[in-house]
C-alpha cells in the first residue's frame, strides 16, 4: 500500500487535534466582546492607519536569493545519495555544481544585495 | 471503481477548484494562499503516483520558496493596486477561445489513448527510485550535462534578480 | 510473536481480527488500526508536550537560579495542567478587521505542521514510523507548512507588530533553510539513503563524531527555524511586544506555544536521529522496543536540553546581524562543508574504520577553523577599515 496513507493519516490526526482544542476553548471560554477588545494591540494607544505597512524591498531579495539556494540544494539530494557508490568523478560533478552558484552568492555579496540598509 | 481512482478524482477537483480561486479571488494574500492549495493538491497528485522525491521537492520549492516569494511581493505592493484593479481585460475572449481550443485539442488527441482504463504496474518494492534519479543525474551517458547547465540556469536567475533588484534602488 | 518483541504487529492483529470478526473490510480494517495507531501516538505526544511546559519552565528557573513551578502538586508537576485549564477557559477574542479564515487557520496549520513530523520518525526497530525514501526531505517540507502559518497568522491579525515579527520569522526561517538543507546532505552522503531508519542503521559509529561541524551547523540551523533565542528576533518583546502571534488568546494562542514546545523536542530528537544515532545505544535496542523508545526519548530530551541551554545563555541578535551571519558565513561554510564531507568519503572509501573516522574528523575540524579564521580575518580587516575612517571624520569636526 502506498505509504503516503499513512502520512495523510498523521496530516487528518494532525489537524482534528488542535481543531478539537481549539473547539473546546471556544466552549468552555466566555464570549464579551466588545470595540474596544477587539481594537487591535498597539500598547495600549489607538490603532494609527492600517496593518499593511508598506514592506522593506530587502525582505523580497532575500526570498529571491533563498529561492535559488534552495533549487539547488534539492538538485544536490539525488547526487548525495548516489555518491558513496560511484566514486571520486561524481565528487567533482558536485563540487562543479556549487562552485557555480558560490560564484553566484559572491556576486550578489559583492553588489551589496545581502547587506541589511 | 478501485481508491486510487477516487483519492485521484477528489485530489483533481480540489486542485482545479482552488485554482479557480487563485483566478476569481480580489484579495490578493488570499490569491496566494489559494495558490498553496492548489500547489499542494499537485503535490498529493505527485505522491499517488508514487513520485516521492518530486512530491516533496513540489512542497519544498514551490510551497516552502515559491509561495512565500510570491507572499512578499504582495506585501510589497500598494494599497490602491489591490481593491480597484478590473479582473478581465478587453482580450478576456481571446484566451477563453485558447482555452476551449487546447482543451479541445487534448480531448481530441487523447481520444484514442488506451491507457485510461489501465492500472499502472506496481513497483517493486526494492526499487530505489531516488538512487536511480540520483545515477541518471551524475552518470556521464544521462543526463550530467543537464544537471551542471541547472546551476548555470540558476546562477543566470541569481544574477538577474540581483541587477533589478540595484537598478530598483 | 511476542508481545514485547513486537508490540504495535501484535496490538494492530489482535485489533485486525476484532475487526474482521465484525464483518468489516480487510483494507478498512487496516486503515482504521492505522488510523488507532496514529491517533494514540499523537494523544501519547500532546501529553508529552503538556509535561515539556513544565520541563522548559523548570529549567529555564535553573538556569536564571529561580526554583520554577513549586506550588502545585509534587515539584510543581500538576502545573502544566492549571495552565492549560487557564487557556481553555479565557476569552477567544478575535482582532476587528482581522481575516477571520486565515486567522483561525494559522494556529491549525502550525500545530498540525509539527505532528506530522512525528509521521517519520522511527521509535524502535520494530516501530519505523511511515518508512519514506525521502524522509530528510519530509522534514523540510513539514516546515514549509509551519513557515505558511506564521506568514498567515501574521498577515490575518490586522496588526503592525503581529505583521512585522511574522515577516522577520519567516525571513529567519527561509534564510536558515539553506544550511539546514546542505546539513541534512551529511547523514545522507554516508549513509547512502534519505530514508531516517537506513541513516540511523548505517550508524555504527555516530555520525557527531564523523561530522560534528555539520551536527553543529544542523542544531544552529535549527534553533533558527524555531525561532527560539538567539533568533527570536521575531518576538522581539522590547520592540514587537510578541511578534506573529500577539493577537492570539486563550487556545488559539495555546497551540502556538505548545507547537513551539513539542517543535523543539522534535528537532532534538532529530538531531539525535541523524548524528546521534537515534534509538541505537551499543545493542541496547534489541533488548526490547520499549527499550528502544526510551533510549530515544532520552537523546531527545538532551537535545532539546542544548537547545533551552542556548536559548537561556545567548542573548538576542538584530536581523541584519542574523542574515549576515546565515548568508556570509554559514551557507558557504555549510556547502564548502558537504563538499569536504564528499572528498574525503570518495577518498577514504577503502580506508579502515579508525582512519575513516578520524579523517573525517580531522577534516571537519580544519574546515571548522580555517572558516573562523577567515571571517577573523575579514571582520579585522572590516573593523580598521571603519575605525580608519571614523578618525578623520572626528578631527574635521
Amino acid at each position: 500500500m502506498n505509504e503516503w496513507l499513512y502520512v495523510a493519516l498523521f496530516l487528518i490526526v494532525g489537524l482534528i487535534i488542535p481543531i478539537g482544542a481549539i473547539t473546546a476553548g471556544f466552549i468552555f471560554g466566555p464570549k464579551k466582546p466588545n470595540p474596544i477588545k477587539e481594537s487591535t494591540y498597539e500598547c495600549g494607544i489607538e490603532p494609527v492607519g492600517e496593518a499593511w505597512v508598506q514592506f522593506k524591498a530587502q525582505y523580497y531579495i532575500f526570498a529571491l536569493v533563498f529561492l535559488v539556494f534552495d533549487v539547488e540544494a534539492v538538485l544536490l539530494f539525488p547526487w548525495a545519495v548516489k555518491l558513496g557508490q560511484l566514486g571520486l568523478y561524481v565528487v567533482i560533478e558536485g563540487i562543479i555544481f556549487v562552485s557555480i552558484l558560490i560564484v553566484g552568492l559572491v556576486y550578489t555579496w559583492r553588489k551589496g544585495m545581502l547587506e541589511w540598509v | 471503481m478501485t481508491g486510487e481512482q477516487i483519492i485521484f478524482l477528489i485530489t483533481a477537483g480540489y486542485t482545479l477548484g482552488s485554482g479557480l480561486m487563485v483566478v476569481t479571488t480580489r484579495n490578493l494574500v488570499h490569491a496566494a494562499l489559494w495558490l498553496v492549495a492548489t500547489l499542494f493538491g499537485v503535490a498529493v497528485t505527485y505522491a499517488l503516483l508514487n513520485a516521492n522525491f518530486i512530491a516533496v521537492v513540489q512542497i519544498v520549492v514551490y510551497i516552502g520558496a515559491i509561495a512565500i516569494l510570491f507572499i512578499f511581493a504582495v506585501m510589497l505592493t500598494r494599497k490602491d493596486l489591490r481593491d480597484n484593479t478590473p479582473q478581465m481585460n478587453k482580450n478576456w475572449w481571446v484566451g477563453a477561445l485558447l482555452a476551449v481550443l487546447t482543451f479541445a485539442g487534448f480531448a481530441f488527441l487523447l481520444q484514442g489513448w488506451s491507457g485510461f482504463s489501465k492500472t499502472a504496474a506496481a513497483i517493486p518494492s526494492e526499487f530505489d527510485a531516488v538512487g536511480a534519479l540520483g545515477e541518471a543525474l551524475v552518470s556521464p551517458n544521462a543526463y550530467v550535462l543537464p544537471f551542471e547547465v541547472a546551476s548555470v540556469l540558476l546562477l543566470a536567475a541569481l544574477v538577474g534578480a540581483v541587477y533589478l533588484a540595484f537598478n530598483k534602488k | 510473536m511476542n508481545f514485547w518483541n513486537d508490540p504495535l504487529k501484535v496490538a494492530a492483529d489482535w485489533l485486525e481480527g476484532i475487526f474482521a470478526g465484525w464483518g468489516m473490510d480487510a483494507v478498512l480494517a487496516h486503515v482504521l488500526v492505522a488510523f488507532l495507531g496514529v491517533f494514540l501516538l499523537i494523544i501519547i505526544l500532546m501529553v508529552l508536550d503538556i509535561f515539556l511546559v513544565w520541563v522548559e519552565r523548570k529549567v529555564v528557573a535553573r538556569f536564571q537560579d529561580r526554583l520554577g513551578p513549586n506550588r502545585v502538586g509534587p515539584f510543581g508537576l500538576i502545573q502544566p495542567f492549571a495552565d492549560i485549564i487557564k487557556l481553555m477557559i479565557k476569552e477567544d477574542t478575535t482582532p476587528g478587521g482581522a481575516d477571520k479564515v486565515v486567522y483561525n487557520l494559522a494556529p491549525i496549520l502550525s500545530m498540525a505542521s509539527v505532528l506530522i513530523l512525528w509521521a517519520v520518525v522511527p521509535l524502535a526497530p520494530v516501530m519505523l514510523g511511515v518508512d519514506l525514501n525521502v524522509g530528510v526531505l519530509f522534514l523540510i517540507a513539514a516546515g514549509a507548512i509551519g513557515t505558511l502559518s506564521i506568514i498567515m497568522a501574521g498577515w490575518s491579525s490586522n496588526n503592525k507588530f503581529a505583521t512585522i515579527g511574522g515577516f522577520r520569522q519567516v525571513a529567519v526561517m527561509v534564510s536558515f533553510e539553506i544550511p539546514m538543507l546542505a546539513m541534512l546532505m551529511i547523514p545522507v552522503i554516508f549513509s547512502g539513503s534519505m530514508n531516517m531508519n537506513t541513516i540511523i542503521e548505517s550508524q555504527n559509529v555516530w555520525y557527531f563524531l564523523i561530522s560534528p561541524l555539520g551536527a553543529l551547523i544542523f542544531l544552529i540551523a535549527a534553533i533558527a527555524e524555531l525561532g527560539r533565542a538567539p533568533f527570536d528576533l521575531a518576538e522581539g518583546e522590547s520592540e514587537l511586544v510578541a511578534g506573529f502571534n500577539i493577537e492570539y488568546s486563550g487556545m488559539k494562542f495555546g497551540m502556538f506555544f505548545a507547537g513551539e514546545l513539542l517543535h523543539a523536542f522534535t528537532f532534538g530528537g532529530f538531531w539525535a536521529i541523524l548524528f546521534f544515532g537515534g534509538y541505537r545505544f551499543f545493542g541496547l535496542e534489541q533488548v526490547s522496543p520499549f527499550l528502544a523508545v526510551l533510549i530515544l526519548v532520552i537523546k531527545a530530551m538532551v537535545g532539546y536540553w542544548v537547545i533551552m541551554w542556548v536559548r537561556y545563555t545567548v542573548m538576542r541578535i538584530r536581523i541584519d546581524q542574523m542574515l549576515a551571519f546565515n548568508w556570509k558565513f554559514l551557507t558557504p561554510l555549510a556547502f564548502v562543508l558537504v563538499l569536504v564531507t564528499a572528498l574525503a568519503d570518495a577518498l577514504l572509501a577503502s580506508a579502515p574504520t579508525w582512519l575513516y573516522v578520524s579523517g573525517m574528523f580531522l577534516a571537519n575540524v580544519l574546515t571548522g577553523w580555517a572558516a573562523l579564521e577567515i571571517a577573523r580575518s575579514a571582520t579585522h580587516k572590516e573593523r580598521e577599515q571603519l575605525e580608519g575612517a571614523k578618525q578623520p571624520a572626528e578631527v574635521s569636526h
